[in-house]
């Protein structure tokens, strides 16, 4: 996996300190299943909660707290995630393992819903802490003109999409922030499916859009 | 400071000879619970890291039973996730730190916090000692060095990772500016970064060398 444009520190450590919102903790999670490089950087913040956990105060735990484990550990069959993984590894999954559990299944799972001019979306989770939705734009199709109230990371999981003269290809993460316009334009040869998280709806700068955006919610 | 990569071969140890032992110690008796469902090495994993998760969940802002609840929610997972811990990859201490916060934010969220997907190899059988100790030493390298932070700087890191506070909350409150404290943390963690690229290297296919 050949990513240009990586997930950022400051999400990583986000993630690694557990101050994410859970829209951000998808994006975060699914990235860093495709991108090794994001994945041992993760694994440095990990480490540093490690040493902080370290020097945490050991606490006394309850009475028969081990007894109490004991007998939980005898009705629990070990978990057989990587090896289930093994298993189905002879598939080209589309959406990465964290995506595909909140999805229900892979690409074929996602109930798209037309949003206009070919464009589809399918949003997962919806909270005040923001949104989290899959957008599907046709091979060679701009994206609405549009700036934002607040900040959108996009990861791109299939095809690709030109933003002025930078290229997103599967596993690369876009952050545009608060004001940022821009238009991205998906690339020739395959629809471009992104995992998009907002945090705050979307300003589309022209009329057209502007009605999108009703039926868009973003 | 020792320059990354220069060595990596045991160095003989005067005055703090136990710290790599312990974690290579740890990593053996998890190994051994993975492998061989030892019950033992699973009640000697239990005394040594039970208190300090629990510890560490109440530093978080947990209250007691919850933090209780929680530790012993972590350490089921312990075993039944054993047999894929990778020496290699994290030292018991990091594994646990991962699975403690995880639980955690389950817990206050009542869903299960997305996480990243399994490497498809998994653990190795045979777990590389030399890769695991490696791992150790840089680890203990990181924690020498957050343990040497100066105080300001300690706190603010042990606010983002105990607390509920943002990244750019900690600049605003101390008017530390954020690139500061985030250069400050590369540093450490670059030289554990560069030892993990190391470890991944081999597995990729190449040619061979020969």
């Amino acid at each position: 996996m050949n990513v240009q444009h990586p997930i950022t520190d400051d999400l990583l450590m986000g993630y690694a300190t557990g101050g994410l919102p859970a829209a951000q903790d998808l994006i975060v999670a699914t990235a860093v299943s495709l991108d090794d490089e994001a994945r041992a950087r993760l694994a440095g913040f990990d480490a540093l909660g490690g040493a902080l956990l370290e020097d945490a105060e050991p606490m006394p735990v309850a009475d028969g707290a081990l007894n109490n484990v004991l007998e939980r550990l005898a009705a629990s069959a070990p978990e057989d995630s990587v090896h289930a993984d093994i298993k189905t590894a002879r598939r080209d999954w589309v959406l990465p393992r964290p995506l595909r559990d909140a999805v229900g299944g892979d690409l074929d799972a996602v109930r798209w819903k037309s949003v206009g001019m070919g464009v589809k979306q399918c949003v997962i989770d919806s909270s005040p802490d923001g949104t989290v939705r899959l957008l599907s734009i046709p091979a060679g199709q701009a994206m609405p003109d549009h700036g934002h109230g607040g900040s959108e990371i996009t990861l791109v999981l299939q095809g690709a999409y030109l933003d002025g003269d930078l290229r997103f290809a599967r596993g690369d993460v876009e952050v545009a922030s608060e004001g940022d316009e821009h238009m991205p334009v998906a690339d020739l040869g395959e629809d471009c499916i992104c995992l998009v998280v907002t945090d705050a709806p979307l300003r589309f700068t022209g009329l057209v859009p502007r009605i999108a955006q009703k039926f868009l919610r973003i | 400071m020792q320059q990354i990569g220069s060595t990596k071969g045991p160095e003989p140890e005067i005055f703090v000879p136990f710290q790599t032992t312990d974690d290579a110690y740890w990593s053996r008796q998890l190994v051994a619970v993975g492998q061989e469902r030892d019950k033992h090495a699973f009640e000697a994993l239990f005394r040594q890291f039970a208190p300090r998760i629990k510890g560490f969940l109440m530093r978080t802002g947990l209250s007691p039973a919850m933090a209780e609840d929680c530790m012993q929610d972590v350490m089921v997972t312990l075993w039944r996730k054993a047999h894929m811990y990778d020496p290699a990859r994290a030292t018991v201490t990091t594994w646990v730190f991962t699975i403690a916060r995880n639980r955690k934010i389950d817990m206050i969220r009542k869903a299960r916090r997305p996480e990243p997907e399994d490497l498809p190899w998994g653990p190795e059988p045979e777990p590389e000692q030399a890769d695991a100790l490696a791992l150790q030493e840089d680890t203990r390298r990181l924690a020498e060095a957050v343990a040497q932070l100066p105080d300001k700087q300690r706190k603010l890191l042990e606010r983002a990772y105990f607390g509920d506070v943002t990244h750019s909350e900690i600049a605003a409150e101390t008017g530390l500016p954020l690139g500061t404290i985030k250069s400050r943390i590369r540093l450490a963690i670059d030289r554990l970064r560069h030892a993990m690229e190391a470890e991944t290297r081999p597995k990729t296919p190449r040619l061979p060398q020969d």
